[in-house]
């Protein structure tokens, strides 16, 4: 019985030299393969303004509580209209800034007189949640100056995105991060 | 409400959709539909913001505290061999892995990234992510699970709430064991096919860290965290997909956790020490009879194995359509599908999408479809076979005896924790020793 253990033991500790050795070149291999495919760069995630069909769920999928999706405004697009269907509603009660007249739910829009007979429209990032509802307004009727981005000073850069995952209009999608906006461009 | 007034704004509506249709054919040249006024009071129009994100020193930051923490984390559990050390490193990396970096991205989630960098030449996977995913694993084949037990914030937050450890019995751990499997062989399938990375989405501990998640991701980690007051390490033990490779790597490791660092006495402290379920008892000799019994199931597990494997395989094929689901663009094909035959009114927000872009026509969805179909059905098949062998090398494994004449920490369940150290009167003795020698250099 012992020589046979012996040899027992010996071609046991044998297997596992051979296990592990195995073991250590896959994962140098591993190590090997994915570099090859590697970037030094990092990414990160971003909206692409053309594929966006303003759904909504930038507001309520991100995982912070309130959403690291913004509303920004390309100014060398915006038609500085008067009446912009972007800060209005399509049917409101008086042509004012009551708060029933205006699409934004949180009155992030601010709304300024430049000269006659243009306004301009800025947003408060501080207020804007992110929810779409006058980039719905300025694409149907407007220019397109205002749309949906992710803002890097908020993002969480999840490994996956909450958002991403949701967005019905697969829309969202790693960027380089030397350039991590894709504004619009005036055409 | 001034009549004049809402005519006029149904009247610039009308305008304005004139205006939309006159342009639309303009839209696609880019044209834009208001020009943008020529102004006259030296306004000048202001760039549009755009805040950078982080920089990238906090990834490489990352990599080394990780580093420090896996080196340091060895130190502790083979040579100081202090609970108390291994519990306040843990404790640093629940906070600075956890609480301060917020999660993302860590090694267990990288296992997706890795695997998606394998099979999709188009994904280029940043190098931190590899040394991530790689550092703890390499390890492993050295000196075991350290990063378990002192690295991972999600390991680290259960261990906090371990308040009055239940013991699972071994026959109901190894069937549960087998949803870490699972688990991992989806997340691959998943992550290979481009559906989505389904540990992250998943993940019960995240939304803790970030103090923020939805309803639904804070219920499930609060059911783990109350599971884990009785259950040590729910998680860790049955569903991690990355501790199961560490698991079956560890299991060959060069040096191993060691309960006492002395020859054991078989005192039984440590018995019940660990919450893990991690400890084998001595054997004792066999019986001819066992042993005879033994054989005979080991025969008949090892014509099993081809059994089982083949049929996990056709159990895999026959989810396969179920599984591809999983997948946006099966989903939109199919919805497509049944709005086109008429099955359903109306659209979704994801059809609505894929009509309004026009980018890809619906025939050319389809074939995509039933490409992406196709590498589900492949890919459950082997999904269903890997966990048949799994389930088969279990059995044989389980038919095996192993001898052994003292209290041992089975390596691929040993989180490295520290907690039989304490109780081993061996290590009593051995600190004792220490400490005497200490008070004489200083006395």
């Amino acid at each position: 019985m012992g020589e046979k253990g012996e040899k027992h033991k010996e071609r046991r500790a044998f297997l596992k030299e051979g296990l592990w050795g195995v073991s250590i070149a896959a994962l140098g291999g591993l190590a090997g393969f994915a570099l090859t495919s590697s970037s030094e760069k990092k990414t990160v995630w971003q909206i692409d303004p053309y594929k966006c069909n303003s759904c909504g769920r930038c507001e309520t999928r991100c995982v912070l509580a309130q959403s690291a999706v913004k509303c920004v405004q390309v100014k060398a697009i915006c038609g500085y209209c008067d009446l912009c269907t972007g800060f209005f509603e399509s049917d409101p009660v008086e042509l004012d800034t009551g708060a029933e007249n205006l699409v934004c739910p949180t009155g992030a829009i601010q709304r300024s007189f430049v000269e006659d007979p243009y306004f301009s429209y800025a947003i408060d990032e501080d207020l804007c949640v992110g929810c779409a509802r006058c980039v719905k307004g300025c694409n149907a009727f407007g220019n397109g100056s205002l749309f949906l981005q992710i803002r890097h000073n908020l993002c969480l850069d999840c490994n996956e995105c909450a958002i991403a995952a949701a967005c019905p209009a697969q829309a969202i999608r790693r960027v380089p991060a030397e350039e991590p906006y894709i504004l619009k461009e005036v055409k | 409400m001034n009549p004049m007034r809402r005519t006029g704004i149904i009247l610039l509506t009308a305008l304005i959709i004139s205006l939309f249709f006159c342009f639309a054919a303009g839209a696609d040249t880019g044209a834009l539909r208001f020009p943008p006024p020529d102004f006259e009071s030296g306004y000048e129009m202001p760039a549009t913001e755009t805040p950078p994100s982080a920089s990238d020193i906090y990834e490489y930051l990352a990599v080394i505290v990780l580093a420090a923490v896996l080196g340091l984390g060895t130190y502790f559990v083979f040579t100081k061999r202090k609970r108390k050390y291994i519990w306040g490193l843990m404790i640093f990396s629940l906070a600075f892995f956890g609480f301060w970096r917020r999660g993302c991205i860590c090694p267990v989630g990288a296992t997706q990234n890795i695997t998606l960098t394998i099979f999709d030449q188009g994904y280029a996977v940043p190098v931190v992510v590899i040394i991530l995913f790689l550092l703890p694993l390499v390890l492993s084949l050295f000196w075991g699970r350290i990063f378990c037990g002192t690295a991972c914030p999600l390991g680290a937050i259960q261990d906090i709430v371990l308040l009055k450890p239940l013991s699972v019995p071994y026959w109901l751990e190894v069937p549960l064991r087998l949803l870490g499997y699972v688990y991992l062989g989806m997340a691959v399938l998943l992550a290979v096919t481009g559906a989505g990375f389904i540990i992250c989405r998943y993940d019960p501990f995240v939304s803790f860290f970030r103090f923020s998640g939805s309803l639904g991701a804070l219920m499930l980690g609060g059911a783990f965290l109350v599971v884990g007051i009785f259950i040590g390490r729910p998680y860790c033990r049955f569903l991690c997909p990355y501790g199961i490779l560490l698991r079956h790597l560890s299991r060959i490791s060069k040096w191993k956790v060691k309960i006492s660092s002395d020859e054991c006495i078989q005192c039984r402290l440590c018995e019940d020490s660990c919450p893990f379920g991690a400890i084998r008892q001595p054997t004792g000799e066999a019986s001819g009879e066992e042993l005879a019994r033994r054989k005979k199931m080991l025969a008949v597990s090892i014509v099993l194995l081809p059994i089982i494997v083949f049929a996990g395989g056709l159990g895999g094929a026959r989810i396969s359509s179920l599984l591809a689901r999983a997948h946006p663009d099966v989903r939109l094909a199919d919805r497509i599908y049944r709005e086109e035959s008429g099955e359903v009114a109306g659209t979704t927000d994801q059809s609505e999408a894929f009509r309004s872009t026009g980018d890809q026509s619906i025939e050319s969805l389809y074939e995509l479809s039933a490409e992406i179909q196709a590498t589900y059905h492949q890919g459950s098949r082997l999904l269903g076979a890997f966990l048949g062998l799994v389930v088969a090398a279990s059995l044989i494994r389980h038919t095996v005896r192993r001898r052994s004449r003292e209290y041992k920490a089975d390596p691929s369940d040993c989180l490295a924790c520290g907690r039989c150290f304490e109780l081993c009167p061996n290590e009593r003795l051995r600190r004792q020793r220490i400490k005497e020698e200490e008070d004489l250099r200083v006395g």
